[in-house]
């Protein structure tokens, strides 16, 4: 390892602008002619559109156009698309309502949009906003998955009988049935995943320019992966032709998924540029935010576990109900099927499993893939699960998963996963080590005759990224494939731009993806560019989401490093008359080996772009590209152990302690890594004990802003004890295998294990608020 | 329509403003200092904290009116030149940022908490200070150990003074 080589703890290159206030986000984007626009929502959960008039706002200052869903329509603009095809049980496909991106007829979630005014200014185009007249006939609404299913239901879609969406099963039921029949015990578990909003900081935007005379389209947007906005904007939304659109994503505060997918407000802004021939803004505020971002989880489950006399699991059996929303988001669907299901048997050798996914419609907000994406809803399950059937059989809950682990590579699940490598036992230890397992009942005591309740309570994740390979993700319905490409341009003069279809917003690629190139070519970072997030100057990619970046994309950099490498050698090889198969790389030079012969990389990139003497036949330049598609899915884990106290006369819990032990394979910087954690840890933690959406039976949003949601905020968390535990991923060629999601994904199920087992009643949904803990203790 | 009349980042500067314009928006629309963020609309995220007259102040809940005559500090304003100020350096040799949206935010109002406790700081009061500032990104853990690490460096500097 070199000084800024993999596994080097590099500070970010990216962070000067950051940290100077020049970062540059859609919404400190201006055009000249820029104007506004500003949507009219919806108040209400289900209702006719019975008319929209906007004679009194055109008459208003700076008003240009009121736009509504009938225009849309007629202009053939596409409904929003569900990328993932999911089939149920019985054979058929999924049933989906239609989407457009502002309601015509049919509004559906409290924030859906009906109209957008234009104006010369946000404030005209706000006040405008205020004078449009919509004539709405109310309907009754489903505002959760209970009373949705119930009969007699208010019904959503005429396509989706009942509101339901798909009924899909994975696994294998009659085993699983025969696996209970021989139990000796049986734990059964009810539970709640919390729907939650994924909240990045910087709200969404979106800047659109239409070029007349080129009939040339230009969209500033806060994306994760602006080719695949490119292609879904034209390919299903007609609104620009590919080849006539240009998407620019540049620095993106935060996404967590949140961001993958192309919104409504997006789309209209795009559309509304060419109608009203004006660059177009829009940016959300976080009102807009909590309506309109795809919101995470909400499962509601039934889980079922059969264990021999020995402890050993034979069984697995769970049903969950998952919330869609009113309209299936662009990857909702695969998100409690093919990235929840295919999880559930975690760490541990399950023989038999079975599950059924029924996913249902209601009247609120679209529901998608946020930080884990199903891997968290699975984890939560499994290891209260675990934690439940420890109490139950009064075991240790770490001997009884030490017990159960999975310890022979590779192993194949009963559920499609197929883990290529890991060290359950070496990640617990670690953890158990970090926290003193052993002196936990001594503090327990301890605390007791403080008055306080103490809890310990681990959680054992295992997550699946980096979704691939694609073949086999088309097998399952996936509508697109799940590789990554990037391109290596070395300049004459030696520098190096490395353009990936990998999308930074705050992961901290321009400093870790420079990193690969510094480690193979011994040059330093700041001779290295990264280039992302503009479709005009990466050829293509699929984005950032899944935990995808470094073990897709960074693995795509290393190939084309392969070839880039590969050609120069040749080079170097002519020019210094020496065989190819002799030339090393050493510190930014090309040496014969065993020689004092040598090249530098500048001297090699010159010979490469004058070609007054390259090897015969070979093209001038050095610029290579390389599509990489994965042979499997990385399959990151680890151990969490949460030590806290509980005051029993208020109920508010606080934390002693947090370790972490995680198996991300080789790591790249570090530092980086260490932060990924840290945040997503925040994450779990906020779901487990402070981040909950409420809808009334009206499906008004309760928690519609940060006051009445609660974020996490620096003093609700605690400092965090992290180490890693290594197996090198087979699988690519860095051997790493993701760390954006783990800590969101096995955060939840340790602190609610830790809880439930301070305050003995095993009985608690998130978020664990002081309220509902103090009714756990006290009834 | 109101002309307010200010100094941001010790340039003088009057601005044609609507009465109801905010100093966030003055300061990202007007002056184009598009380094201090909105990230909510209820006062609560911190990512518009800037300094009017030495304090820190969310930008949002300001009136661009209500600042006329004060002397305001934006994140374009913290380094010297080239120098990054301790803070700005903390933050990023701590790894206290990923996307960077709510920083400008989380540095003014950490360089004001060092002021007000003299260096005096310790992990808790560097949280609860903070409360008033969302991070969605980091966990906050690095940003703890940043403020703490600037305090350090802010005493120094202080004394070399």
């Amino acid at each position: 390892m070199g000084v800024e080589g993999i596994g080097a703890r590099v500070v970010r290159k990216e962070d000067r602008r950051f940290i100077t206030g020049q970062g540059r986000y859609v919404d400190d984007v201006k055009m000249v002619g820029m104007s506004y626009a500003h949507f009219i929502r919806s108040p209400h959960a289900h209702a006719k559109v019975k008319g929209i008039n906007s004679t009194e706002a055109m008459k208003m200052p700076g008003v240009i156009a009121v736009l509504t869903g009938q225009q849309i329509v007629d202009d053939k603009v596409g409904n929003l698309i569900c990328g993932w095809a999911i089939t149920s049980k019985d054979g058929s496909p999924m049933k989906m309502g239609a989407w457009p991106a502002m309601a015509p007829e049919t509004v559906r979630f409290v924030g859906q949009a009906v109209a957008v005014v234009i104006a010369e200014t946000k404030n005209q185009a706000k006040d405008a906003a205020e004078a449009v007249v919509v004539d709405y006939e109310e309907l009754p609404a489903a505002a959760d998955v209970r009373a949705a299913i119930k009969s007699g239901a208010p019904q959503l879609h005429p396509e989706a009988p009942g509101n339901i969406v798909y009924d899909w099963h994975i696994g294998d039921e009659a085993a699983v049935g025969d696996a209970f029949s021989k139990a000796a015990n049986v734990v059964t578990l009810e539970l709640t995943n919390n729907r939650l909003v994924p909240n990045a900081m910087e709200p969404r935007a979106a800047v659109a320019h239409y070029d007349q005379a080129e009939e040339h389209y230009t969209l500033y947007t806060t994306s994760q992966n602006p080719h695949v906005a490119r292609l879904v904007l034209s390919a299903f939304y007609n609104i620009a032709p590919e080849h006539k659109l240009r998407v620019i994503a540049p620095d993106v505060g935060g996404g967590f998924g949140s961001k993958i997918y192309i919104y409504p407000e997006e789309m209209v802004a795009l559309w509304a540029s060419k109608k009203v021939n004006r660059p177009v803004k829009w940016t959300g505020d976080r009102s807009e935010a909590f309506l309109t971002d795809a919101h995470g989880r909400d499962h509601v489950s039934k889980a079922e576990m059969a264990f021999d006399k020995d402890n050993k699991i034979l069984g697995l059996r769970v049903k969950t109900h998952a919330n869609f929303g009113a309209y299936m988001s662009l990857f909702s669907s695969a998100v409690p099927t093919y990235l929840y299901a295919t999880l559930l048997s975690g760490q541990y050798v399950i023989p038999a499993i079975y599950a059924e996914v029924i996913g249902v419609y209601t009247n609120t907000t679209p529901v998608d893939a946020y930080r884990g994406a199903g891997r968290p809803e699975a984890s939560y399950l499994l290891e209260r699960m675990m934690e439940t059937a420890a109490r139950q059989l009064k075991v240790d809950p770490t001997e009884l998963r030490k017990k159960n682990f999975i310890n022979q590579f590779p192993y194949q699940t009963p559920v499609i996963m197929a883990y290529d490598i890991g060290d359950f036992h070496a990640s617990i230890d670690a953890a158990m080590k970090a926290i003193d397992y052993a002196g936990f009942p001594a503090r327990k005591a301890k605390a007791k005759a403080n008055g306080k309740l103490r809890g310990i309570g681990v959680s054992c994740y295992i997550e699946a990224c980096g979704i691939a390979p694609s073949k086999a993700v088309g097998s399952l319905g996936a509508g697109v494939g799940l590789w990554e490409s990037a391109e290596i341009r070395v300049n004459p003069v030696g520098t190096i731009e490395v353009l990936t279809g990998s999308h930074s917003h705050g992961q901290g690629h321009e400093t870790t993806f420079c990193q690969i190139i510094a480690e193979r070519l011994g040059v330093p970072i700041s001779q290295v560019s990264i280039v992302h997030g503009d479709t005009d100057k990466v050829q293509f990619g699929m984005g950032t989401y899944g935990s995808r970046s470094i073990a897709v994309g960074g693995a795509a950099i290393v190939k084309a490093m392969e070839k880039v490498e590969a050609k120069a050698k040749k080079i170097a090889a002519h020019a210094l008359e020496a065989s190819e198969s002799d030339i090393v790389i050493e510190n930014g030079e090309f040496k014969v080996t065993g020689t004092d012969k040598a090249i530098a990389l500048p001297m090699v990139a010159l010979a490469a772009y004058t070609a007054h003497n390259l090897p015969d036949g070979m093209e001038p330049g050095l610029k290579e590209t390389a599509f990489y598609d994965p042979t499997n899915f990385t399959f990151p884990a680890g151990a969490y152990i949460c030590e806290l106290e509980v005051d029993p006369g208020t109920g508010k819990t606080s934390f002693v302690n947090f370790v972490a032990a995680d198996d991300f394979g080789r790591l790249i910087n570090p530092m980086i890594v260490e932060g990924q954690v840290h945040g997503g840890l925040a994450q779990g933690i906020g779901q487990a004990l402070l981040e909950g959406v409420v809808y009334d039976d009206t499906g008004q949003l309760v928690t519609a802003s940060f006051m009445d949601y609660t974020m996490p905020r620096a003093d609700d968390l605690p400092s965090f004890q992290l180490s890693h535990t290594t197996t090198l991923c087979p699988g690519n060629p860095l051997g790493v295998k993701g760390c954006g999601e783990a800590g969101a994904i096995g955060a939840s199920a340790a602190v609610i294990n830790a809880i439930t087992d301070a305050i003995g009643n095993n009985k608690l949904e998130m978020p664990a608020t002081p309220d509902r803990v103090w009714h756990a203790i006290h009834g | 329509m109101s002309t307010v009349k200010l100094t941001v980042n010790g340039k003088a500067v009057s601005v044609d403003v609507e009465d109801r314009t905010l100093l966030v928006h003055l300061l990202r629309e007007n002056l184009n200092l598009t380094g201090t963020h909105v990230g909510c609309d209820t006062s609560q995220c911190g990512a518009c904290v800037v300094h009017v007259d030495g304090r820190a102040v969310k930008s949002c809940t300001m009136l661009a009116g209500q600042a006329a005559g004060s002397n305001v500090t934006t994140i374009e304003g913290l380094a010297k030149g080239d120098e990054l100020h301790p803070m700005q350096a903390a933050f990023r040799d701590n790894h206290g940022l990923q996307c960077g949206y709510c920083t400008p935010g989380m540095i003014m109002s950490a360089v004001d908490i060092v002021h007000r406790h003299g260096g005096k700081l310790d992990e808790e009061t560097v949280r609860h200070e903070l409360e008033g500032n969302i991070c969605r990104c980091t966990g906050y853990h690095n940003i703890v150990k940043a403020v703490l690490d600037a305090a350090g460096r802010m005493k120094v500097a202080q004394a070399a003074e």
